[in-house]
C-alpha cells in the first residue's frame, strides 16, 4: 500500500524518534496497556505496521470498497447514509400483555424494531406449570405456553409492517411456528414477515447453555427449519449466528470472533450436507456480535468478522450470490460490563459502546439500560437506553460517512491481527475435529473459562479498573434506582391461562400432531412443518419438546466442560 | 482427613448463567479448597443430596433468573430438613438489596452481589468455617 522510498524513510524517521521516546518510557503510568482482552496495544502505530504495507495490492485483497468484497470497510455501498441502523430494542418481562404494552411504548418512543426476551421455562421448553419453571415464570422475559401468548404479545402490531427479532434457541422452531400462526391470522403472507430467529444451538453449548437436545438432532432442527423459510419466508433471517454470549460468558474478543464464525461454518455445512444451496440459505444468514468497552478492539472485531466471512464464504464454499459473502449482524452493548455500583455510570459507558458498534458498520443495535444489573429495565431507563441510540445517530456527526476509522494505521493493523488469531482458533477447532467435537470435549468451553478468570484475577489486582467497583468507589453507597419488580402473581395467572388452553382446544387435533412430530423426528420429512401443524392445534410448547426429549433424549454438559483448565 | 474447607458450588433452576460460579470455583480451588461442581439444573433435593454425600462445610448457590426467592428458601428448608442445617448456605447472582436483605434474615448465611471481590468470599467462608468449628 506504501511505496518502498516511503517506508525506508519511516522506518528511519522512527529509529531516531524511539531515541527520544526512550526518555520517556520509564515514568510509564503503569505497567502494562492492554484491552479488554488482555492483549498488549503499540504505543504507536505507524502505516509500517498495517499488514501488506508494501503490497500494492493489499487495499483491494483486503479492505475494498463498502458493499463489495471483502466487506471489510461495510456491507452496503452508501451504509447509514442511506438507512441507519435499526433500533432494536430487547425487550419481554412477564405476561403476554405488559410484554405488548412495552413493545407499544417503544415503538411509540421512536424503536424501529421488535425484539423479544422470553422467560426461563419457555426458553427451556417447559410450559409455565410445569414442576421445574416454579418461581422462574416471567422473571427474565415473556411467558409463552402457546399460540393464544402469541397472539396476546402481538395485538395491535401489524407483523407484514414490522420486523421482530426472537431471542429463543433449543425451541426456536416451535416459537416461530406460533409467531408465523399469528401472521397467518392476521393475513399477513408469508413472504411479508420480516424478523430474525436467533436458533444457535451451538453456542448454547458454549456459553449460554440454554440447550435442550444433543448436538446433532439440534442442528437438524434448524437445517430443516432454514429449508421451510428459504421456501416460504424469503425475507427471514434464519439464524443470528451468535458471539454476545460466548463475550458474556467471559471470552476474549478473538474467541468470540473465531468461535462464532465457526459455529457459522458448521451452519453451513450441516445445510450443504443435507442438501440445500449455498447460495439459497445463506443470504438469509446473520450475525449478533458483542460491543464491550476497548473501544479499538470492538471495531476492528467486525471489521475483521466481515473480511474472514467473505473469504470463507467465497473461497471455501463456494458461493457465487454476493448476498452470500455478506456478514449482516446485530450488536449488543456488553450486559457483563454493567456495574451495580453507581448505576448512572452506566448510561457513559452504553454511550461508548454504542458508538463503536456504529464506527463498526453494525445493521441493528440495543443499547443496555442502567439499570439491568439488578432488574429487567425499568421505562425510565429504557428510554435513555433508546434515546443515546437516538444522540448518536442525529446528533454526533458519525453516520455521515462508511467506515470512518478505515486506514487508520491502529484499526488496520488492529484488523489484520484479530483475523490473523481467529485463523489460528479455526486450525485449532478444525485438528480437534470441528466445532462439535470441540464442544463434547468441553475445549471451547475451557478457553471461555480460562479467559473470564483472568479477567477477574486483573480486577482483583486492580491490573484493570473498573470505576466504581475497584476505584473510585463511593463508600456506603445507597442505590436509588427504581427496580423494575415481577410479580408472583405473573406465574399463577399465567399457570391458569395454559390450563383454560388446553381445555378448550381440539384436543384430538393436539393428538394427531403431536404424532406426526413423533414420526418426522423419528426418521424423515422436515420437523418445522410438523411443528407448524402443531402450532396451529394450540399444542404447548412443553407438549412439542417433551415428544423430543422422549425421541432425541436431553444433553447433559461433560464434566470436562465445566472447569477453567 | 483432610484440614481443607469442603464447599459445594451449585446452579439451581433452569439459569445457565455459570461464568460467576466457574470463576468462584476456580478463585476457591487456588485458595487451597476443596470444591464440587454440581452443573446446571439442579433441583434442592440433589443440591442438598451432594451436598451431604460429599460431607461439605459449604454450599454455595449462583442465581441469576430472578428465581432466586423460590430457589434460595427451598434449599434451606431441604438443608434443615435433612438435619444438615450447619452446612453454611451462601450464595450470590442477580439480587438485589433488599431481597438480599430478606434472604439473609431467613438464614443464608451471605449473598454476595455484582462486582464483589472473590477474596471477601474466600475471606467470609474462611471464617464462618472457623466459628462453627469452635462454636
Amino acid at each position: 500500500m506504501f511505496i518502498k522510498d516511503f517506508l525506508d524513510k519511516l522506518k528511519s524517521r522512527l529509529g531516531d524518534w524511539n531515541k527520544t521516546a526512550e526518555k520517556f518510557r520509564g515514568k510509564k503510568s503503569k505497567p502494562r496497556f492492554f484491552t479488554v482482552s488482555s492483549v498488549d496495544i503499540d504505543e504507536l502505530y505507524t502505516p509500517d505496521k498495517v499488514q501488506g504495507a508494501d503490497d500494492s495490492d493489499y487495499y483491494w485483497k483486503n479492505l475494498g470498497l463498502p458493499g463489495e468484497y471483502p466487506y471489510t470497510r461495510g456491507v452496503h455501498h452508501t451504509m447509514y447514509r442511506t438507512r441507519l441502523w435499526t433500533m432494536r430494542q430487547f425487550a419481554g418481562m412477564a405476561t403476554p400483555k405488559e410484554t405488548n404494552k412495552r413493545f407499544h411504548y417503544l415503538l411509540k418512543a421512536g424503536g424501529t424494531g421488535l425484539s423479544t426476551a422470553f422467560d426461563l421455562p419457555t426458553l427451556m421448553g417447559y410450559d409455565s406449570d410445569h414442576e421445574r419453571s416454579l418461581g422462574e415464570v416471567g422473571k427474565c422475559g415473556v411467558a409463552v405456553d402457546t399460540l393464544a401468548d402469541m397472539e396476546i404479545i402481538f395485538d395491535g402490531i401489524d407483523l407484514g409492517k414490522v420486523s421482530t427479532s426472537m431471542t429463543i434457541n433449543s425451541p426456536a422452531s416451535m416459537v416461530l411456528a406460533m409467531y408465523l400462526c399469528v401472521a397467518e391470522k392476521q393475513g399477513v403472507p408469508f413472504d411479508q414477515v420480516r424478523g430474525t430467529l436467533q436458533n444457535d444451538i451451538l453456542k448454547e453449548y458454549i456459553a449460554q447453555k440454554e440447550f435442550i437436545y444433543p448436538p446433532w438432532p439440534s442442528i437438524r432442527l434448524i437445517t430443516d427449519m432454514m429449508d421451510y423459510c428459504t421456501k416460504n419466508v424469503p425475507q427471514w433471517n434464519t439464524i443470528s449466528i451468535s458471539g454476545y454470549h460466548i463475550r458474556e460468558a467471559g471470552s476474549s474478543a478473538v474467541q468470540e470472533l473465531a468461535f462464532t464464525l465457526a459455529d457459522g461454518f458448521q451452519y453451513i455445512e450441516s445445510a450443504i450436507a443435507d442438501g440445500q444451496n449455498v447460495d439459497d440459505f445463506a443470504p438469509r444468514l446473520s450475525f449478533f456480535f458483542n460491543a464491550h468497552s476497548d473501544f479499538f478492539e470492538e471495531i476492528a472485531k467486525y471489521r475483521a468478522a466481515r473480511r474472514i466471512y467473505a473469504k470463507r464464504m467465497k473461497n471455501k464454499y463456494g458461493a457465487k450470490n454476493p448476498r452470500s459473502w455478506l456478514l449482516r449482524f446485530h450488536t449488543q452493548t456488553a450486559g457483563c460490563s454493567l456495574t451495580a455500583q453507581q448505576p448512572e455510570n452506566n448510561i457513559v459507558r452504553v454511550a461508548l459502546q454504542a458508538m463503536s458498534g456504529v464506527l463498526g458498520g453494525t445493521q441493528s443495535l440495543h443499547t443496555n439500560s442502567m439499570d439491568e444489573t439488578l432488574a429487567l429495565p425499568s421505562e425510565k431507563a429504557v428510554k435513555i437506553a433508546l434515546r443515546t441510540q437516538q444522540i448518536i445517530a442525529h446528533e454526533t456527526g458519525v453516520p455521515n460517512t462508511a467506515d470512518p476509522l478505515g486506514g487508520s494505521y491502529f484499526v488496520e493493523a488492529l484488523t489484520d491481527q484479530m483475523e490473523a488469531e481467529a485463523e489460528k482458533y479455526f486450525e485449532e477447532i478444525e485438528r480437534r475435529g470441528g466445532v462439535v467435537a470441540c464442544i463434547e470435549e468441553g475445549y471451547l468451553q475451557r478457553e471461555i473459562a480460562k479467559a473470564s478468570y483472568r479477567y477477574q484475577q486483573e480486577i482483583e489486582e486492580k491490573d484493570r479498573i473498573i470505576v466504581g467497583v475497584n476505584d473510585y468507589v463511593d463508600e456506603d453507597e445507597k442505590i436509588e434506582i427504581p427496580i423494575l419488580k415481577i410479580d408472583r402473581e405473573v406465574e399463577q395467572n399465567q399457570t391458569a391461562f395454559v390450563k383454560k388452553i388446553r381445555a378448550e382446544r381440539d384436543n384430538e387435533k393436539v393428538q394427531q400432531t403431536l404424532a406426526r412430530l413423533r414420526e418426522v423426528a423419528k426418521g424423515e420429512g422436515n420437523t418445522f412443518e410438523a411443528l407448524m401443524d402443531c402450532a396451529r392445534a394450540y399444542v404447548s410448547l412443553g407438549e412439542m419438546c417433551d415428544v423430543l426429549r422422549e425421541e432425541w433424549g436431553e444433553y447433559v454438559e461433560p464434566p470436562s466442560a465445566m472447569v477453567a483448565s | 482427613m483432610s484440614d481443607k474447607i469442603r464447599i459445594l458450588l451449585a446452579k439451581p433452576g433452569l439459569d445457565g448463567h455459570d461464568r460467576g460460579i466457574k470463576v468462584i470455583a476456580s478463585a476457591f480451588r487456588d485458595a487451597g479448597m476443596e470444591v464440587i461442581y454440581t452443573g446446571l439444573r439442579q433441583t434442592p433435593k440433589m443440591i442438598v443430596d451432594a451436598a451431604i454425600q460429599e460431607d461439605v462445610d459449604a454450599v454455595g448457590i449462583s442465581i441469576l433468573s430472578g428465581a432466586h426467592m423460590t430457589l434460595f428458601p427451598a434449599i434451606l428448608d431441604e438443608l434443615k430438613s435433612r438435619d444438615a442445617g450447619d452446612i453454611i448456605l451462601f450464595g450470590g447472582g442477580i439480587i438485589p438489596e433488599d431481597d438480599k436483605a430478606e434472604l439473609e434474615k431467613i438464614g443464608i448465611a451471605k449473598i454476595f452481589t455484582p462486582g464483589a471481590p472473590t477474596e471477601e468470599a474466600i475471606q467470609f467462608i474462611r471464617k464462618e468455617v472457623e466459628s462453627r468449628k469452635t462454636a
